[in-house]
């Protein structure tokens, strides 16, 4: 699943495991156990019923475990997503608008960009807000998002550990081309964003028709139907 | 369970109705609970279907990257009333307007509901609803597009017949209000003689406990729904940030209805596994206290969870860890339901007939949805997870793997009451395990494509998830036919089906001591309760009958 974009993938993951490690230890013991019953206590056996109403004893332990895993697996994610939550002081901040169907950055130093663009290593803090109606900022390969959502600013932060591309989805529905707003995380080496960063606004036009992200994107999806 | 006998003779439901008119309007007219449930099971079974035909397109569409067969406005819309019909018209309806309306009465050992006209107000509320669903198509503006959680702004702003689609939602809850209360009144007032709360069969138990949520959760949507229509008929600004309004507002309102909701959609279908286990292991089941409790429960606690549907919304992070932790909580009773369940089995007499099979079915799939909920509910794995493929999966896992496993499971455990016909056994078990096979084909690879990152209502995606896509539309069509085979084999038993008993599968209780089909009101004789509702030593008295 490509772990390792970044630190917080990994805490992702490991609850993920946690879960669903329980959880598949639980389905094939509830269904072997049905099946067993099943076949054992089958009718055609000859089998007489017994007529056992119940066990408090039982219930008590099958409320009681299931109680103690549940609690682990709330604390475990809990763990995990104040990381999410711990939001960095002295990250690079960017700007991001949302509109049907798009994504604009906007960096500290007003440079504009279709697609994100961040150096690897280092705390990256994004201002959600959309422009019109609701989406939601999703970089699956970070385990992140955020919705974006008109008249309030939502919060996001990440620090991604590997230089390379990453999709950025929209993941509320948000009308006609909702499955085309992709776009980009361009991870860099911090010498290059450096540079990249100190451009003059000539070359901000430039990366920005470049990096359109309907455009980047309808090579592969091919936009149809009526505005 | 009860003393008294059959008349062999008497007239069923089918041959005397509650008045004069005869044919059609004998029905449409009547306030029978028997011919209104047989009614509600005519027309959501209808609506069922088109719901289905509608995901078929989809998952057409969806077999391959770029078009195929439709434009994105097209996919959306269908997208929508998939959900929509699905949602409203089906499910949510469901298992208490079909069987709650046919066998609530006569488990309890009563007539009929406690007001049986206001019973045929909801269902003709219930068609009105769902006319106003179809006008919706036709009228200029288009089909609605917004998802059926009409989330704002958007669903203010789109041209499409919103107003009219989301005001047949508010007709619907009338519609489910009235059923509700009607229930309610009738499990307090109209149990037979001798029969106390915790004499109550099972299925009583959870359509009254859904009852209350019908009744107590329904309002808050039907007036979140009027304020969006004022919205977008006055500008009246209270959602739409444009206008000044709060579009989290109308999301904690939405889900305060939709979440509870959900319980309204499996609870009363919990009720029928807890009929269905005891009659084919033929013994009593386990734990019944802890199965009655846990479905108030589910009701109780299922109230205080919504907002684990806006875990990345922008609420608080107090918020969310609060309804993290209760999510949580919220698992414990279901868990509870299953392994009582289970232990049933043990040491039973167990005849592993189709309405079993279901049940089995029902386990292992709704297992698998309920696990997944613990993924989505902690808010780690939810982050991530939240409007993607995963949610998808999880939520038809529980649903149609839930709620539409125990549809066929209760019909077929009730067809030969209903209609007083057999079924094709052999048939109806190749059409148990086709459905099982191809429901797992069909959705279990959106948990896979969910975890990769494919968000949900997308109309085209990007090509690493192509093969998954394909998988699952294949899984469509066998689950196509396997519906084919389950509903053919009713249609086709209707008619050609060999005549049933009153009791083929020797349940005992209360609608198993009565004719098949039923006698208009119900029992020839009075009823009167001796025994627990699972006590199965009265089975031999019941052959004597």
């Amino acid at each position: 699943m490509g772990s390792g974009a970044t630190q917080y993938v990994e805490t992702v993951d490991s609850v993920m495991l946690y879960i669903v490690g329980i959880s598949v230890v639980l389905l094939i013991g509830i269904t072997a156990v049905m099946i067993y019953f099943v076949v054992k206590y089958n009718r055609k056996k000859g089998h007489k019923p017994e007529n056992i109403h119940g066990n408090w004893l039982l219930e008590t332990i099958w409320i009681a475990i299931p109680t103690v895993l549940v609690m682990t697996m709330f604390y475990y994610s809990y763990i995990g997503y104040k990381d999410l939550r711990n939001f960095p002081e002295d990250g690079l901040e960017v700007n991001v608008t949302a509109r049907m169907w798009g994504w604009t950055f906007e960096y500290e130093n007003g440079k504009q960009t279709d697609s994100l663009y961040v150096p690897v290593n280092q705390p990256v803090m994004l201002f959600l807000e959309s422009v019109d109606v609701n989406h939601s900022f999703y970089v699956p390969a970070f385990r992140i998002k955020e919705d974006v959502i008109a008249g309030r600013v939502n919060k996001l932060h990440f620090t991604s550990d590997m230089v390379g591309d990453y999709d950025i989805a929209c993941a509320e529905y948000c009308g006609l081309k909702h499955s085309m707003m992709y776009s980009k995380v361009k991870v860099m080496e911090v010498a290059d964003f450096d540079k990249w960063y100190a451009e003059t606004d000539a070359t901000t036009d430039e990366t920005n028709i470049e990096t359109n992200p309907v455009d980047s994107t309808a090579a592969e999806i091919k936009p149809t139907g009526e505005m | 369970m009860a003393n008294g006998t059959i008349a062999e003779h008497a007239k069923s439901f089918y041959e005397e109705g509650t008045s004069k008119k005869t044919g059609l309007l004998g029905w449409f007219f009547s306030t029978d609970h028997k011919r209104i449930g047989i009614m509600y099971l005519a027309a959501l079974s209808t609506f069922f279907i088109i719901g289905v035909i509608l995901a078929l397109f989809m998952r057409l569409e969806l077999i391959a990257p770029g078009e195929t067969l439709m434009d994105a406005q097209t996919y959306n819309t269908i997208f929508t009333l998939h959900g929509v019909i699905m949602i409203f018209l089906f499910i949510v309806p469901g298992i208490p307007a079909i069987f709650g309306n046919f066998f609530l009465p006569l488990m309890l050992g009563a007539k009929d509901v406690s007001f049986p006209r206001l019973n045929l107000l909801s269902f003709w509320i219930y068609i009105v609803g769902a006319i106003l669903v179809v006008i919706s198509l036709f009228v200029p503006g288009g089909p609605i597009d917004t998802g059926w959680t009409f989330y704002i702004p958007y669903s203010v702003r789109t041209g499409t017949n919103v107003s009219l689609a989301i005001f047949a939602a508010f007709v619907l809850g009338f519609s489910s209000i009235l059923t509700g209360l009607n229930f309610i009144t009738t499990v307090h007032r109209l149990k037979a003689p001798g029969m106390g709360f915790f004499k109550m069969p099972l299925f009583v138990w959870s359509t009254y406990a859904t009852a209350w949520i019908q009744v107590l959760a329904t309002p808050v949507i039907g007036i979140t729904i009027l304020l969006v229509i004022m919205e977008r008929a006055f500008g009246i600004g209270i959602f739409d940030p444009s206008l000044g309004g709060d579009p989290i507002l109308y999301q904690h309102l939405f889900w305060i209805y939709s979440h509870p909701a959900v319980y309204i959609m499996i609870l009363p279908a919990m009720g029928i596994v807890s009929e269905i286990i005891p009659t084919f292991a033929r013994r009593t089941i386990f734990g019944y206290n802890a199965i009655a409790l846990s479905s108030l429960a589910i009701a109780f606690v299922g109230y205080l969870v919504w907002a684990h549907h806006m875990f990345t919304s922008g609420m608080s992070d107090t918020a969310r860890i609060v309804f993290s932790f209760l999510t949580f909580i919220v698992a414990l009773p279901s868990g509870v339901k299953v392994f009582n369940w289970v232990a049933t089995m043990y040491k039973g007499s167990i005849d592993p007939q189709p309405p079993f099979l279901w049940v089995m079915a029902f386990i292992v799939l709704f297992s698998i949805g309920g696990l997944t909920g613990l993924v989505l509910g902690s808010l780690a794995t939810d982050i991530h997870l939240h409007d993607t493929y995963f949610v998808v999966a999880h939520f038809h896992y529980v649903m149609f793997g839930g709620t539409g496993t125990i549809f066929f499971a209760g019909l077929y455990y009730w067809f030969p009451k209903m209609f007083g016909k057999l079924y094709h056994t052999k048939l109806a078990n190749i059409g148990v395990a086709l459905f099982f096979v191809a429901f797992n084909l069909l959705y279990f690879p959106k948990f896979i494509m969910g975890y990769q990152g494919m968000p949900r209502r997308y109309y085209d995606y990007l090509p690493e998830f192509a093969d998954l896509q394909l998988v699952s539309t294949i899984g469509s069509w066998l689950m196509a036919i396997a519906l084919i085979i389950v509903f053919g084999n009713l249609i086709r038993s209707l008619r050609t089906g060999r005549k049933a008993t009153s009791n083929p599968w020797g349940g005992v209780t209360l609608e198993w001591h009565t004719t098949s089909p039923p006698p208009l009101e119900n029992f020839e004789t009075d009823i009167v309760v001796t025994h627990d509702p699972y006590d199965f030593s009265q089975l031999e008295d019941m052959k004597n009958e």
